[in-house]
């Protein structure tokens, strides 16, 4: 047992001392705990409207400043990551579930079965998921399902197209067949030699595939076909406010920021995962073994 | 502890690549197959492990203890692997799973099979790679495999597979990705443990010189064929099929002439080659 903890810190260490993996997983641990906190607890209600307080500047006791119907914009934005956090994790889940089944099947099966799957994700990569999404949404409404499910799809498709070759790389090389020939059954094998090998692709995925579903669910509230009005997020709070950008300009800033960092955030800490738990490219500190691509020192050369 | 293989015949789709291979492996016997890319050696290897790729079939007959393993279970027969038949493969840049440790991996089949905890499993690493020589063993436990030596990998995959001691090693051109001198320090310690367990070993290789080093016996195989099958010594002294004449020919050392061949050290029972009966 304190292998396995010891192995995960050593593994947390390496995303730490990366400043990207460090970036990332500050914004999405303080993104994720606003939204739980949101739930209890926000400065001022975000639905409250006091129009004696328009458009006040940042200060106290509206730290981030109200907005054209004085509701405090630092609420609305703590409200507002609750939706954010939904969604990511949502489409995350659905796009985990399809993708790996997806691979799984195009990789792991009998032959027609994979080369059936193999055109079945060719044609539906060629949907334009976003597109659907605001057409379920114009005729049906909008709501955050609609943006979770096509996000998930979408993602779960892409994550099938790249994971699927990489698993038949992996079926194919030695070790997998050395693991089998140690006496692991199948499932054992899949699960020590196969997924680790998958999954930094995987990772990389997966967290662009959240990004984007933040982007997504802020760019089609803000359009109109994401959340509806009644609820916090940040595109329909860009969206609102966006409208005045002339005349109180700063206000816009709050929530175009909060999109920004978050999408940032997950890409960084997608890519910093894939470098900390891929020990060849981690940079160990043995002069002998640089990491991969870096340049050895030899000081005669140097010199 | 004896192998015997009969009629082997391996299709893959249509094609047969294997026709009708027979061979035995008595206990302790070191046995070579040899032939060029292409006749069916790796492919009788997988067979006997049931380890065939997707799409080939086997049929025919092989014995392990008089147990047939053609047509048994895979469950079954995953508990004789690593345990009882070990096998080394070819490349030791690919044999190795490039995120896992090398203890971790050493350590995976004693843990299999003989239940071992992760700590007591590592432990038992850190021995086996001082068996098979591996330097500073200790820490090359904590290393993994793009961190060592082309030649200390091939050392570790040897552990792997001798770490459960079988009864019988597969060697699948287990020095042919190496250079010289380290091909020479490889089979080297092949022998030196084969020796010391006692073990069964078939050892595959296109190389007649390779073989004379580490075998008494010689099956010569040519598109899926036995084309000869002899002591190591008649095949390099007096090659009776045109296959083994050329792989004479090619052999990469002129050391190992007849008369040189350190297969003449060779003791422990004489096996059988042809159809076992």
């Amino acid at each position: 047992m304190t292998g396995r903890t010891r192995l995960k810190v050593k593994w947390l260490e390496r995303l730490w001392g990366l400043s990207t993996g460090r970036f990332g997983l500050i914004v999405v641990v303080v993104v994720v705990v606003t939204a739980i906190v949101s739930l209890f607890w926000t400065p001022f209600d975000p639905r409250q409207v006091e129009i004696s307080n328009r458009w006040v500047l940042p200060g106290w006791p509206h730290l981030l400043g109200t907005d054209g119907s004085g509701r405090d914009i630092l609420s609305l934005l703590m409200a507002g990551s609750r939706t954010t956090v939904l969604v990511a994790v949502g489409a995350g889940v659905i796009a985990t579930v399809i993708g790996v089944s997806l691979a799984a099947l195009g990789a792991l099966t009998a032959r027609w079965m994979r080369e059936s799957v193999a055109v079945l994700v060719d044609i539906l990569i060629a949907f334009p998921v976003l597109i659907i999404a605001m057409m379920i949404s114009a005729v049906w409404g909008g709501s955050l399902a609609v943006v979770i499910w096509s996000v998930g799809i979408g993602f779960g498709v892409n994550i099938a197209r790249v994971t699927r070759p990489e698993l038949r790389r992996v079926l194919h090389s030695d070790f997998v067949l050395a693991g089998r020939a140690s006496g692991l059954s199948p499932l054992q094998n899949l699960w020590r030699h196969l997924l680790p090998n998958v999954a930094p692709v995987f990772i990389v995925q997966l967290s662009w595939g959240m990004a984007v579903a933040v982007l997504a669910e802020a760019g089609l509230s803000y359009l109109g076909f994401g959340a509806p009005v009644t609820e916090p997020s940040w595109g329909l709070l860009l969206a609102e406010l966006q409208q005045y950008i002339t005349v109180y300009p700063l206000s816009v800033l709050w929530p175009g920021l909060a999109i920004t960092f978050t999408v940032l955030a997950l890409n960084l800490l997608g890519d910093a995962l894939r470098e900390a738990t891929d020990p060849t490219l981690s940079r160990g500190r043995d002069p002998l073994h640089p990491p991969r691509g870096a340049i050895r020192h030899v000081p005669e050369v140097v010199a | 502890m004896s192998l015997e293989v009969t009629d082997l015949r391996i299709d893959i789709g249509e094609r047969r690549v294997v026709d009708g291979v027979s061979f035995a492996v008595p206990d302790g016997a070191r046995v070579g197959l040899i032939g060029e890319s292409g006749s069916g050696k790796s492919l009788t290897a997988l067979a006997i492990l049931g380890l065939l790729p997707d799409g080939a079939a086997a049929q025919g007959s092989v014995r392990w203890n008089g147990r047939e393993l053609i047509g048994m279970p895979d469950r079954e027969l995953a508990t004789l692997r690593g345990d009882e038949i070990g096998i080394v493969f070819q490349e030791p840049r690919t044999a190795l799973n490039p995120i896992r440790t090398i203890g971790r991996q050493i350590g995976e089949s004693v843990r299999i099979h003989e239940g071992l905890s992760r700590r007591e499993a590592r432990g038992r690493a850190v021995a086996e790679a001082a068996r098979v020589a591996l330097p500073d063993p200790e820490r090359i436990v904590a290393r993994y495999p793009h961190q060592v030596s082309g030649g200390q990998r091939q050392r570790a995959a040897i552990a792997m597979a001798l770490a459960c001691r079988p009864r019988l090693l597969i060697a699948d051109e287990p020095t042919t990705a190496l250079d010289v001198t380290i091909q020479a320090e490889i089979l080297e310690l092949l022998l030196s443990l084969v020796e010391d367990d006692g073990m069964s070993l078939v050892f595959i290789t296109h190389d007649l010189a390779v073989l004379s080093q580490i075998a008494t016996h010689g099956v010569v195989l040519e598109d899926g064929r036995v084309v000869e099958a002899a002591p190591v010594s008649t095949l390099l002294s007096a090659p009776a099929s045109r296959v083994t004449q050329g792989l004479l020919r090619d052999a990469t050392a002129t050391l190992w002439r007849p008369g040189h061949a350190p297969a003449s050290r060779a003791s422990g029972p004489e096996p059988q080659t042809g159809p076992a009966t």
